[in-house]
């Protein structure tokens, strides 16, 4: 266990903040546990990807813009998902090209991590002293697998759980289909790539279907409840914080 | 919106056709692995994919010098040049070259470019016969249908529906093997390159220091066409340049290589203008029609890098919006990532070519695996963007995203939705889940469950954890 004293602030995501809040605990537990003092400021709200997927880049400019302002002076950011992460530290790029606001987008994609990479890469972390009994496959979500070259780092933490055992995901890399709004404006087309993502988890007999990702693990957990089938869907830092429970 | 609809119709007609399913996911599957294997095999991979692009971004910023430079070297050996800025004119060109020459009978070879211009149907219906002969293509002309894979036009067809085809329009003893399938093609098509009077090609790449044409291909089909009939028309998009016959050492390998898992293509024609004289083989004539067609438009503008593509069909194959809808539900000639770009640019006129962008995740797979490196997901967002500055966005999504914006720029209504919707899930959800939720969210529903609201956020939680400490 590191004793550093570093102080990062958790960007829990919108998603996580209101869907999935044990996954925003989980993450800070595993920072804390790691010596990080954790900060969540009580106005962060979201990462505006949303509107800038659909489009609407007057809309994400304000959201982010938001995020962006109070973001501003405070050290690392952590957040637990790829996509988010993607979003500020290869999107904000664009969004901010052109305007007042392009160093300091500049500049805070240069400290922005998701958190399996800030474990990992920054911290030094691999055992995170958790325990699973149990079979664990891996979805690489697209964001942080394409946008932030990331995929080694969970299975390291992963491969270090005691008592679970690991599996690789046949298309692990493959879209779930999930998307954003995409989910539902293309529903068909959405839950044909769910399905094959679906039919790949069922073969692997694992007990847990672990992700980087919630809105992933929405799209997937949200198959496997409609079908009966019994696998779990659970984000990577609630495995690694000891928050899932053996069944 | 009617048109609107047609897409959502395309669509769903491509779910349910289990023909397409089958032979999409048999197509798509093999040329994955054979492109991972291919470009697995190289030691320096990405080196060379960054040389590509450099050879390509050069091409294109230079193409003032390189297009006049290619006519020139191409006029020099006895060839003839047509700039044909649209459609129209490229048509009329090779219409009253044919009609000139007395030509009669017409073998092609495989030609997005020419599908682009829509020819086929015009050279028709000027009286002329018009025979496909690249195989994919001879099988989707007998259907009577387009392409719906850049380099594979029909990857839609299973083995079985072509031997349909066959035994109907060319007598062939029912069959689903192969090879006798291939044999009943091969006899049909070598008749037509014999009687054909014109031959007419696409160009892979066209080499403006030496003034060749590059073509590549695996069945011979392009080579016949090109040097049996006596007059060749070889359509070339302008932005299909290199600067140098050097070149082609990192282009032909990443094409291949990224294309079908080749190391290089079967054959790789060379063409230099016509026969000169003295020479036993090769065409009298011979025109390269440099098509325009909106590229020039599309030059100076954020979607510039669309034009790097070099036509490999990867990112069609990689595309899990592809694999599931194959290419004609995109409506346009060019479908998958790529076509999501280029359609709604190429042809604005189709009604619903804005929705194709919509039509993808973003899962990035297709710029992974684009030998040339474009950005792909980046463009798609901004066709996106530029949708919504025209206006063309469906109002509910319109509604839904201004209420997002207003909640997640303030604090206030952010948090007394959260409570809102923690409320509505005490009383709706089951099991920690809904199973039916109102329009829109129904679409969410109708296949898959949605989480319910859990009875305190993060944050309340973790404000609640601080004030005990």
């Amino acid at each position: 266990m590191t004793t550093s004293h570093r102080r990062a602030v958790l960007f829990a995501t919108c998603i996580v903040d209101q869907l999935y809040p044990t996954v925003g605990l989980a993450a800070a537990e595993l920072l804390e546990r790691h010596g990080v003092a954790v900060d969540v400021p009580p106005d962060l709200l979201c990462c505006g990807q949303m509107a800038f997927n659909a489009g609407f880049r007057d809309d994400a400019y304000a959201v982010a813009g938001r995020a962006l302002e109070i973001l501003r002076g405070k050290g690392d950011v952590v957040l637990p998902s790829g996509s988010c992460a993607a979003m500020i530290r290869h999107l904000y790029h664009e969004l901010f090209a052109n305007t007042p606001f392009a160093g300091a987008a500049e500049e805070l994609s240069h400290r922005t991590y998701e958190l399996s990479e800030y474990l990992v890469d920054v911290l030094g972390v691999d055992d995170t002293g958790a325990h699973f009994s149990g079979r664990i496959t891996y979805h690489d979500a697209c964001h942080g697998l394409r946008f932030l070259g990331l995929g080694a780092q969970a299975r390291a933490l992963l491969n270090h759980v005691q008592g679970a055992e690991v599996v690789p995901l046949p298309g692990c890399d493959q879209c779930c289909g999930f998307g954003g709004l995409f989910a539902v404006k293309q529903e068909q087309i959405s839950t044909a790539m769910l399905d094959r993502k679906l039919a790949a988890i069922e073969s692997t007999k694992a007990d847990l279907l672990v992700t980087g990702d919630v809105s992933c693990m929405t799209q997937i957990a949200g198959g496997l409840s409609r079908r009966n089938l019994p696998t779990r869907a659970r984000h990577l830092a609630e495995v690694l914080a000891n928050m899932v429970d053996a069944r | 919106m009617s048109q609107t609809i047609a897409f959502y119709d395309r669509v769903d007609h491509a779910l349910h056709d289990n023909s397409l399913q089958t032979a999409l996911q048999r197509a798509t599957t093999r040329f994955i692995s054979n492109r991972a294997g291919a470009i697995g095999a190289l030691s320096d991979a990405d080196r060379l994919r960054d040389q590509a692009r450099a050879i390509r971004a050069y091409a294109l910023a230079h193409l003032d010098e390189l297009l006049p430079k290619l006519a020139a070297n191409v006029e020099a050996r006895g060839g003839h040049v047509c700039w044909a800025s649209d459609g129209e004119e490229a048509r009329r060109y090779i219409i009253e070259l044919a009609q000139a020459r007395g030509v009669r009978s017409i073998v092609k070879s495989k030609s997005m470019a020419s599908e682009e211009i829509h020819l086929n149907e015009a050279l028709e219906h000027a009286g002329f016969e018009v025979v496909e002969t690249d195989l994919g293509e001879y099988i989707i002309q007998l259907a009577g249908e387009t392409p719906s894979h850049i380099i594979a036009p029909a990857i839609h067809k299973t083995r079985e529906q072509v031997s349909e085809l066959f035994v109907k329009h060319l007598g062939m003893t029912p069959t689903t093997e192969v090879p006798p399938m291939i044999r009943t093609a091969r006899q049909a098509l070598r008749q037509r390159f014999l009687q054909a009077d014109m031959g007419i090609s696409g160009v892979n790449f066209g080499v403006a220091d030496s003034g060749a044409i590059v073509i590549v291909e695996n069945e011979g089909n392009a080579r016949l066409s090109t040097t049996v009939p006596r007059i060749h028309v070889a359509i070339m998009g302008i932005e299909r340049i290199v600067a140098r016959m050097i070149d082609l050492g990192v282009m032909l390998q990443v094409l291949a290589r990224s294309a079908t898992g080749q190391k290089l293509s079967v054959y790789t024609s060379l063409i230099s203008g016509p026969a000169r004289p003295g020479e036993a083989d090769g065409p009298e004539e011979f025109h390269l029609v440099l098509l325009d067609n909106g590229r020039s438009r599309i030059l100076g503008g954020h979607y510039a890098e669309s034009l790097l593509c070099i036509r490999c069909g990867a990112c069609l194959n990689a595309c899990p919006v592809y694999q599931a809808i194959g290419g004609h539900a995109y409506g346009g000639v060019y479908s998958g990532p790529i076509g999501a770009i280029l359609t709604p640019l190429l042809q604005p006129d189709l009604p619903d070519a804005y929705l194709l962008p919509q039509a993808s995740s973003l899962c990035g797979a297709c710029q992974e695996v684009c030998p040339v490196r474009i950005a792909i997901p980046d463009m798609l967002l901004r066709h996106r963007a530029d949708a919504v500055k025209a206006g063309k966005v469906n109002p509910i999504e319109k509604l839904a995203i201004a209420g997002y914006t207003m909640t997640m720029t303030h604090p206030a209504i952010y948090n007394a939705s959260g409570k809102a919707a923690r409320f509505f899930s005490r009383i709706a959800a089951r099991k920690g889940r809904f199973r039916h939720l109102p329009p829109p969210l129904h679409l969410w529903t109708k296949q898959r469950d949605f989480p319910a609201p859990p009875p305190k956020s993060f944050r309340e939680l973790w404000a609640e954890r601080n004030k005990q400490r």
